[in-house]
């Protein structure tokens, strides 16, 4: 007797949870099946929708513009321009005062934690006081046991970038740490519950700690940017407790893997698929399905500990990711979309998946299923694979995400809508 | 004005670096030119076996008793650049059992220890060997790691005086009559460590006599005193693996053929090879059937290598030389070992010699016999030590292992540092300062990084060669960027920047022939975060676009929201530890 629900969402990113989410709207039952950690963990937590044409036109003060002019077959142009701005305000009413950018139609240039810029159309409001147009000077702070950021390099490097304000970095010891390998959430924690540190001559909180070194570091500048290690649990906490103490604006540079504002967009997700009653299942693969009449999905098979039970719905979304979720994979031969085997196209020789250039036009990166603007996979004569499949995501072709910065932004659109489409059939 | 000294070595490979600290420790005054980095050209680009002999043991046994005799020698005075993983050559069922045991006999002939092992004893010592393999032969094959090689002659020769000169191009060979008196180069930006975006200069060297130790390229610099130097390049391709597959060498026990060894190089296993004469050194196709016929032979011997995941693929250049009138149609049987021309000899011009061939089990055996001849011209007399006194690095490394646990790392990394390091971890790793780990997959920590930092400037890529970082699994996804913030504040920006560009396009170059699978998926990871994260694509700094910062987006500023809040915390913990 098959696990049964509505609708079922395979992958647990941000193109599954949004899914998950908007087809709960429709009140059907619907279950979320994720199986390794997502994506979100490695990324910075920002919503990028367009920063850069696919010819690499950029960056784009304004998305939407550039939007409505994408190819056939770029994720936005199925979805439509009306359906990414009710994705965005979906987002928002999620997010609430938690995230920034709403107010505008216009990108935000946020600090990198290598020292560059990048367009951007939501942001955490961790994030909020450091974005390159505001002409405030701003003052970088690294420390010696974290060397992805280094504030005096990041500043230089924004410098040169051509930022409208003055840049000065500084790198400090953090407070209470004795370990050069610590994890970045042992440096969130002691900020989180303020911690007694030893500063050499006797204890104090780990914020007071930190504001005194930072406060003698400054020169005048109005605003401070730290590696995104603000607190985990009590990050809003903690950034406003600095800029009490330093009496200055304080936001965190986004930066790689492993990312706190990544893991706290999570968190948001994962507390709303709770709220809205969606039943999701962890730490299983799907692994294959089961055809049922017509092109219709009888149910998918889920690998709980070498034992593969049915997990039935009446409508599919497929969210699994790109190369990064193994949602899209490949042997020497073959690029394909491992669980439904869907047509993924490519060029027959590997040599020809990528070209010379790292930072070149890769075809890899753009490598998914092609879909009807119901978001339905079509195989290589452009029928439908199954009725009853979507896929959102980075699982779709005809984008550069890297290069366009517009995943997360494909991913909560098509997200939103393969879960609406998907809501509205079983409630219809 | 030109710089003079007494001996001038062209080439930094194990060939150059051998002489050069020999000469040095001789008493000579030595200067050392390297258009790249060091090992830039064939050493930095082989398989990394340290031959037994066994190899040459059917077809070249003069060879085959220099390999034997100097693995011995390397093991007292390079510790730590090899690993003594023993070999073994394989046979399977198809294979000659005629050659095989020409293969034991010669290993013998050349007093190379040879045992005979049945294939299920190969399998205990190596699990995955294909359940058919019929018998093996068990040799002392050992696995050196050249840079490490390489960059400790080098060291020693500057502890001796020499001045090793990298980025520094020949581009003229000073002659007159029949006298060549030393070359012209052009320093890439300047002598001394290389600085990134310094400008380039020209310098011209004098020299009592110059060595043209260029290898694959001793063509090119003897065409620029019209003197013909018949080299033969020809490429190889090696395949790297993720993990070792195995732990010994592996290699095919049959007389010649592509893809036939196995070898075990720190983390990783190296597969190879080919052999096929190019007509450029610097330019010839690499290709995709290369890598593939790696996989699919040596998966005969090693099964599991077919599904397994290799993170890159590289090509390397043989100097092959045979004397003129030899004739050998097929680059394999062309002999390996090495040749001194001595050009007043062989073409009437004086004050230099070129060395072609040779392989680098036997670089210092090579390098003495050169500085015999070099000091023979010169008039010099003085003994050869470079098989008695140990590298820096491998002195006195019995006593390592009770310094293991002094640095303040984690056992893993220490481990690996010290494996590295030899006997300077001591004086590389003894730091106050905090020293986080820099590369993940090969437990670099930023101590190492700064010593290689202070060795050869802002050249990421060498800094790369004498470390390991940016070598393991993720190819520098993680560490390009960190690597890069290490050169500051030495370094400016700018040429930070530049060391960045360079390291991460110079791995792409291999990840390029390894790209299915799971390390496409690391490269498309790596690729969607130095794009979307670190946006180093679209980098202003980069592009030279002039950004009109005020049409974007300056936040909400009317609101609550706004910055510079001095706004009341609302809860939560704070203060455990009382403020101050």
């Amino acid at each position: 007797m098959a696990i049964t629900d509505d609708v079922l969402v395979i992958g647990g990113g941000l193109a599954g949870t949004v899914a998950a989410l908007s087809a709960a709207e429709h009140g059907g039952d619907v279950r979320l099946v994720t199986y390794k950690q997502s994506t979100l963990r490695h990324a910075t937590g920002l919503i990028d929708v367009l920063g850069y044409t696919p010819e690499g036109e950029g960056p784009l003060a304004d998305p939407f513009d550039a939007i409505d002019a994408l190819p056939t077959g770029h994720p936005y142009e199925r979805v439509g321009t009306d359906a990414v701005r009710d994705a965005l305000l979906f987002f928002d009413a999620l997010t609430g005062d938690t995230y920034g950018g709403a107010h505008t139609d216009s990108n935000a240039l946020v600090p990198t934690s290598n020292g560059t810029v990048k367009p951007t159309a939501r942001y955490p409001v961790g994030t909020a006081p450091g974005l390159a147009a505001d002409p405030a000077d701003t003052l970088f702070v690294g420390f010696e046991t974290l060397p992805e950021f280094d504030g005096p390099l990041a500043a230089k490097h924004l410098e040169a970038a051509g930022v409208p304000f003055e840049t000065r970095g500084v790198t400090l010891q953090f407070p209470g740490i004795k370990r050069a390998d610590a994890k970045v959430t042992r440096y969130a924690h002691l900020l989180d519950w303020d911690e007694a540190v030893d500063i050499g001559r006797g204890e104090t909180g780990a914020r007071a700690a930190l504001a005194a070194g930072v406060s003698d570091a400054l020169e005048g500048e109005t605003r401070v940017g730290f590696p995104p290690i603000l607190g985990d649990d009590n990050h809003d906490v903690v950034r406003r407790d600095l800029e009490e103490r330093l009496g200055v604006a304080v936001f965190e540079v986004p930066a790689g893997p492993p990312s706190l504002p990544g893991m706290r967009l999570e968190d948001q997700l994962y507390h709303a698929l709770e709220e809205a009653g969606v039943n999701v299942t962890t730490g299983v693969p799907v692994v294959d399905y089961q055809a049922g009449d017509g092109d219709r999905i009888e149910h998918v098979l889920v690998d709980r500990k070498g034992q593969q039970v049915p997990y039935a719905a009446s409508e599919y979304v497929l969210a699994t990711g790109g190369l990064v979720g193994k949602g899209v994979d490949s042997d020497r031969t073959h690029v394909f979309e491992p669980i439904f085997d869907c047509h993924v196209a490519h060029a027959e020789d590997r040599y020809e998946w990528f070209v010379d250039d790292a930072f070149g036009d890769h075809p890899f990166a753009s490598y998914g299923l092609e879909v009807d603007n119901e978001l339905r996979p079509q195989d290589a004569n452009g029928d439908l694979e199954f009725e009853n499949l979507r896929a959102a995501g980075a699982v779709l072709s005809g984008y550069d995400f890297a290069a366009e910065k517009s995943g997360s932004g494909v991913s909560l659109s098509t997200g939103y809508v393969a879960g609406d489409r998907a809501g509205a059939e079983v409630s219809g | 004005m030109a710089t003079d000294t007494e001996v001038l070595v062209l080439g930094g490979g194990s060939t150059g670096c051998g002489i050069a600290r020999d000469l040095a420790m001789r008493g000579l005054e030595v200067t050392l030119v390297e258009r790249g980095n060091l090992t830039h050209g064939t050493t930095g680009r082989m398989h990394g076996l340290l031959h037994s002999g066994g190899r040459y043991a059917v077809s070249d046994q003069a060879s085959a008793r220099e390999c034997i005799q100097e693995v011995d020698v390397l093991q007292d005075i390079a510790g730590h650049c090899i690993e003594m993983t023993g070999g073994l050559f394989v046979q399977r069922p198809e294979d000659s059992d005629e050659y095989f045991q020409k293969k034991l006999t010669g290993c013998r002939e050349c007093d190379i220890p040879a045992r005979v092992l049945s294939g299920a004893e190969a399998r205990r010592i190596e699990p995955y060997l294909a359940k058919d393999v019929k018998r093996a032969i068990q040799v002392p094959d050992g696995a050196v790691d050249p840079f490490r090689l390489c960059v400790a002659n080098a060291h020693d020769a500057e502890r001796h005086g020499a001045r090793i000169e990298t980025h520094a191009e020949v581009v003229d060979l000073l002659r007159e009559g029949d006298d060549i008196y030393g070359v012209t180069v052009r320093h890439d930006s300047g002598p001394g460590k290389r600085t990134h975006k310094t400008p380039g200069t020209t310098e011209d060297i004098t020299a009592d006599y110059v060595v043209n130790a260029t290898g694959a390229w001793a063509g090119q610099i003897g065409a620029m005193a019209d003197l013909e130097v018949a080299v033969r390049p020809s490429k190889g391709v090696m395949t790297i693996m993720n993990v070792r597959q195995v732990d010994t060498v592996i290699n095919r026990c049959r007389p010649k053929g592509d893809a036939d060894i196995i070898v075990p190089h720190e983390t990783t296993a190296i597969l190879g090879t080919t052999d096929e004469e190019v007509e450029d050194p610097d330019d010839y196709p690499e290709e995709q059937w290369e890598v593939d016929l790696m996989i699919d032979t040596l998966a005969e011997l090693v099964p599991i290598l077919k599904e397994a995941r290799t993170i890159r693929s590289f090509w390397g250049v043989r100097p092959l030389y045979e004397p003129p009138g030899t004739g050998t149609e097929d680059p394999t049987d062309i002999t390996r070992d090495f040749f001194l021309l001595d050009h007043a000899e062989r073409d009437g011009v004086g004050g230099m010699t070129s060395i072609v061939g040779g392989k680098l089990t036997t670089y210092r055996l090579m390098a003495e016999k050169i500085s015999d001849h070099i000091c023979d011209k010169l008039g010099h007399s003085a003994s050869c030590d470079t098989a008695d006194v140990p590298l820096p690095g491998s002195e006195n490394l019995e006593a390592l292992e009770d310094a293991m646990d002094e640095f303040g790392l984690r056992s893993p990394v220490a481990r690996r540092s010290t494996q590295r390091l030899g006997s300077r971890s001591r004086e590389v790793l003894q730091t106050t300062d905090p020293n986080p780990v820099i590369c993940n997959c090969e437990s670099v920590t930023r101590a190492e990084v700064q010593d290689a930092i202070a060795q050869s400037g802002s050249d990421l890529n060498a800094v790369r060669i004498r470390t390991r970082a940016s070598m393991g699994n993720c190819q520098g996804g993680f560490c390009c960027q960190l690597l890069a913030n290490e050169l500051h504040p030495e370094y400016d920006e700018e040429t930070a920047r530049a060391a960045y560009d360079e390291l991460f396009q110079e791995r792409w170059k291999g990840e390029r022939h390894a790209l299915w699978g799971e390390q496409l998926s690391q490269a498309m990871l790596k690729y969607a975060l130095h794009a979307t994260t670190y946006n180093a694509d679209g980098d202003p700094a980069r592009t030279g676009t002039d950004v009109n910062f005020e049409a974007f987006d300056g936040g909400q500023t009317d609101t609550e929201a706004g910055p510079s809040g001095v706004v009341a915390t609302d809860g939560g913990p704070r203060n455990r530890g009382g403020d101050q």
